[in-house]
């Protein structure tokens, strides 16, 4: 609670700070307040307490969660000043991303189903506007409106089918409706079904699982790199710590209603994520895609639904959070200087900047999921949950899918090595660098002492 | 003392980076002093000991995945063959200037930890871990200083074998299900699990996947061609005489004693497998012109006998696996420098345009027909004492397999003898006409090596004493199971 009062004040200060002009105290109040968040967070930890009726439900996966997002939020703030100073963008990016965050952590703690709506629309509204924040640009204003329109789309789905939810058990409060639900043993009821598919497809549509993904490549072309990286990792995490903490809590008594579908939506979105994916030449889209092949395998957990798979998204969404926000890094810094997005711009980095290339080969095995790298034990935590449950053919096409995956993001390592140097020198601030070695250094210890995050729920 | 022969190498590969310069005399002085300490170890380890040097401590106590490393007689001598051939590797590689050269040698040396790891690896989740380690060193090795074609060619080597890494890791976590009480990654829990035999026939193919495309048997072979060829020489060398035998260890170590009611259900075809690949591959040897996918279509047909006399399960085939292993780890190497060498002399690996070099270089000639009398298995060399017990295995198994295999035994020599004609033989031309005779260096890269051929050769006792209680123990739990 604390910590979304911190937040909260936060977002208020750096909007007014905005509006009154004091735009140069605005970053370093930023990292203050977002430190004090954290530690707020911190201090809450093995506490598990209630608020507001059980409107908010601060438990040990939320704290992890939150304090994963905050983390990345900070990181993603050293990573990104460019983004403020430039003259396409009029918006107050500050407040927004700080209120998105606020989102994101209300959708990790939630308790009832009236929050969960809450908190994904504070999530959503502020990104819509950044994903239209680079106003000159066609593209960036086609990904806003679009995104909008799939989003509203996917809330009032969200929204029936909580209405549904609540029709049948006249309870918004997860825990009674977990009850409710238990207390019919299987027998669910066609109100009970069409809720929770409902909820299902909004859900879905918000961490893009195929075949409600159509929005995410060109919403993530189209916005500002920045915000793409934001999307791919805060977002998609709190989308995601909320898929689970809903079904985990909710609707796991009546698991034969929507398993079946969940499996399809998880297969579905591996195989078409990583084939899609294997055909783009644009490193952003090429991202794109590959986090929706990602949305496939952490769906795996949400099949798994144990205690097991929650450490194993846990672990799924740090790694994949860290692999990606260094590699949109290294994409920021080399897109300054070439102007463009593509594959093909990485060409001659290993020789150009060895640092760079150092950090983009450590987050492509990450993301491909090679040992030694966190992105390797987040597979296999979520593989052996999947396998415990025996869901032995979905994890068979997982790990096809993780194959294919290998290929296009060993593209990119190839295109490291590939070419001449020629361009100009790629300029990098100190904490940038700091930044992003850190994380890779990160993602690689995580990978060899997995025990530091797996042992925490 | 185990972790040290471990995690050496990469702390030298560090040092390395750092090096510049002086970055391959620090790598070959960091992989001499490893093979002393290895030496060292062979000294004080007794072959009737059981598994020895143990380290056991927790790595991820919470899953169940330990840090548990030891070796017994057949881990022994496969870290022997590659801490001796890693120096040779990296000294013979000294005849180029590599770009980067610091980048080179740490990688090579960090393919040299995860080999090392992975023969000595008893908890299967550090097996796994130290196995695909191995893919990425030599991987990039191949990307950046490999031949002309390598992107390609390398991706699918890459993407081949992670393939098969993969089928292996579900069936570890199988496995790991499947142990009783808190799971465990521990190899001897593995060992007294007697699953059903239906669950062994499906993890057998999980891991044989693995196993079989590493190694290569046919048809999973493919990939092994072309990258043996476009790899830089110490890339090929590494590949052909170390990572090849950790195909054939993981088939000795982690397939037959897990699953042997599905080793008793499939090894016949996994046997038909090898030898079909051993007579394929030979005759597509017969035909090749270019002299470094000769060696490579031979190399499937060596490790195609060896495959069939492991999987035979007696203790002729096992053994005679054991010593072929060290055998062809150092012809291959051997072959391979002489390949290199008559490339960067002449500028090309065809054959037909070459031919007299034995009287312009003496000295090469007769290297040249040390390996390849040693690889075709002649008496008083190292590949006979090894062929033959494969042989004489896999003949108590079934003739036929025997006969067949013997018949390529034969092959073998024609197709290496005639390579030797073409090159060495006949009239000198104008291009072989100005073959320089070895070198100093040179030489001393082949010397250990021809000591080697005939240390083996002619006397194997000490060898074969390292490895047979081992082979015998592992026979043991084998049949043990089957009994039951």
């Amino acid at each position: 609670m604390t910590t979304l009062i911190i937040l909260s004040v936060l977002g208020l200060v750096t909007l007014f700070s905005e509006i009154a002009g004091y735009r140069k105290a605005m970053l370093p109040l930023t990292f203050l307040g977002l430190i004090l968040a954290l530690a707020a967070s911190a201090m809450d930890w093995n506490t598990g307490r209630h608020y507001l009726g059980e409107m908010m439900i601060v438990d040990n996966f939320s704290i992890a969660f939150t304090a994963l997002m905050i983390v990345i939020t900070i990181a993603w703030f050293i990573l990104s000043p460019d983004f403020f100073h430039e003259p396409s963008s009029r918006i107050d990016h500050f407040s927004l991303i700080i209120f998105a965050l606020i989102g994101a952590q209300l959708l990790t703690s939630f308790g009832n189903m009236i929050m969960l709506f809450l908190a994904v629309e504070i999530l959503s509204i502020p990104m819509y506007i950044l994903a239209g924040s680079n106003k000159g640009n066609l593209s960036s204003n086609e990904a806003a409106l679009k995104y909008f329109l799939m989003g509203a789309f996917a809330t009032g789905f969200l929204l029936f089918g909580i209405t549904l939810i609540y029709g049948e058990t006249g309870s918004f409060n997860l825990a009674e409706i977990s009850a409710a639900l238990t207390s019919r043993q299987g027998n669910a009821g066609a109100m009970v079904v069409a809720g929770i598919l409902m909820i299902l497809v909004g859900l879905s549509f918000k961490v893009a699982a195929v075949p409600f993904h159509f929005w995410a490549p060109d919403v993530y072309t189209g916005s500002p790199t920045v915000v793409t990286a934001y999307m791919s990792t805060v977002v998609k995490t709190a989308a995601f710590a909320g898929f689970f903490r809903l079904f985990f809590i909710c609707f796991s008594a009546s698991s034969a209603v929507w398993i079946n579908t969940v499996w399809i939506l998880s297969a579905l979105t591996i195989i078409i994520g990583n084939i899609t994916a294997v055909y783009q030449d644009n490193f952003k889209r090429m991202l794109a895609f590959s986090s929706i092949a990602h949305a496939g395998y952490m769906l795996m957990a949400i099949l798994a639904l144990n205690s097991y798979a929650q450490q194993s998204i846990l672990f799924y969404a740090v790694a994949y959070s860290i692999s990606s926000i260094s590699a949109f890094g290294v994409l920021l810094a080399v897109s300054h200087v070439t102007r463009n997005d593509s594959i093909a711009s990485f060409n001659g980095l290993a020789r150009k900047n060895p640092l760079l290339a150092f950090i983009t080969i450590l987050a492509m095995l990450s993301l491909a999921g090679i040992p030694p790298m966190a992105g390797f034990f987040a597979k296999y935590f979520i593989f052996t949950a999947a396998l415990q449950q025996h869901y032995t053919w979905l994890v068979i096409i997982a790990v096809l899918g993780s194959l294919t995956g290998v290929y296009y993001y060993f593209r990119v390592i190839i295109a490291l090595f590939k070419g001449d140097v020629e361009g100009a020198e790629i300029p990098m601030t100190f904490p940038f660098k700091a930044t992003l070695l850190f994380i890779s250094v990160a993602a690689l210890l995580l990978g060899m002492m997995p025990g530091w995050i797996a042992g925490l729920l | 003392m185990l972790s040290v022969l471990i995690f050496f190498p990469f702390v030298a590969a560090l040092a390395t980076l750092l090096a510049g310069e002086n970055a391959k005399r620090v790598a070959l002085s960091a992989s001499i002093a490893e093979f002393a300490l290895c030496v060292w170890m062979a000294m004080q380890f007794n072959p009737a000991g059981g598994t020895q040097f143990m380290v056991d401590c927790w790595w991820v106590p919470s899953l169940g995945i330990s840090y548990k490393a030891g070796m017994d007689g057949i881990s022994m001598l496969l870290v022997l063959l590659t801490t001796f051939l890693v120096p040779v590797i990296i000294y013979s590689s000294f005849r180029h200037q590599y770009r980067n050269a610091p980048l080179f040698y740490a990688l090579v040396l960090t393919m040299q930890m995860a080999l090392v790891g992975v023969f000595v690896a008893l908890d299967g989740f550090l097996f796994y871990i130290f196995w695909e380690l191995a893919l990425i060193p030599v991987y990039l090795i191949c990307l950046m200083w490999g031949g002309a074609d390598r992107v390609r060619i390398t991706l699918k080597f890459f993407i081949y074998t992670l393939f098969g890494s993969l089928l292996m890791l579900v069936g570890l976590i199988y496995l790991y299900l499947q142990t009783p009480g808190t799971h465990t990654f521990d190899l001897q829990a593995f060992y007294k699990l007697h699953l059903p035999a239906s669950q062994q026939g499906i993890l057998f193919w999980a891991f044989f996947a693995a196993f079989a495309i590493k190694m290569p048997i046919f048809p999973f072979h493919t990939w092994q061609p072309d990258t043996y060829t476009d790899a830089p020489t110490p890339g090929t060398m590494l590949l052909s005489g170390i990572m090849l035998k950790m195909g054939i260890y993981g088939v000795i170590r982690w397939l037959l004693p897990v699953v042997p009611l599905g080793v008793t259900e499939w090894g016949t075809t996994a046997i038909v497998l090898s030898v079909i690949g051993v007579a394929y591959a030979s005759c597509i040897a017969l035909v090749q012109k270019d002299f470094k996918r000769l060696i490579a279509y031979s190399s499937i047909a060596h490790v195609g006998l060896i495959s069939a006399g492991v999987f035979a399960l007696n203790i002729q085939g096992l053994q005679g696996g054991m010593v072929q292993m060290l055998s062809h780890g150092i012809n291959v190497v051997g072959m391979f420098f002489i390949a290199d060498l008559l490339m960067s002399r002449m500028q090309t690996r065809n054959m037909d345009g070459l031919g007299g070099i034995r009287n312009v270089a003496p000295a090469f000639a007769t290297y040249f027909i040390i390996f390849l009398l040693a690889s075709v298995a002649l008496p008083l060399t190292n590949g006979f004492i090894g062929e033959f017990l494969l042989i004489n295995g896999l003949y108590q198994y079934n003739s036929w397999m025997a006969a067949v295999a013997g018949l390529t035994v034969i092959l073998g020599a024609v197709y290496m003898l005639v390579a030797y004609r073409k090159i060495a033989l006949g009239e000198k031309n104008k291009l072989t006409e100005t073959f320089a005779d070895l070198t100093m260096h040179e030489k001393a890269v082949m010397v250990p090596l021809v000591i080697m051929v005939f240390a083996i050769g002619i006397y194997p006792k000490p060898f074969l004493e390292m490895t047979e209680p081992s082979v015998k123990n592992l026979l043991d739990i084998i049949h043990g199971t089957l009994v039951r």
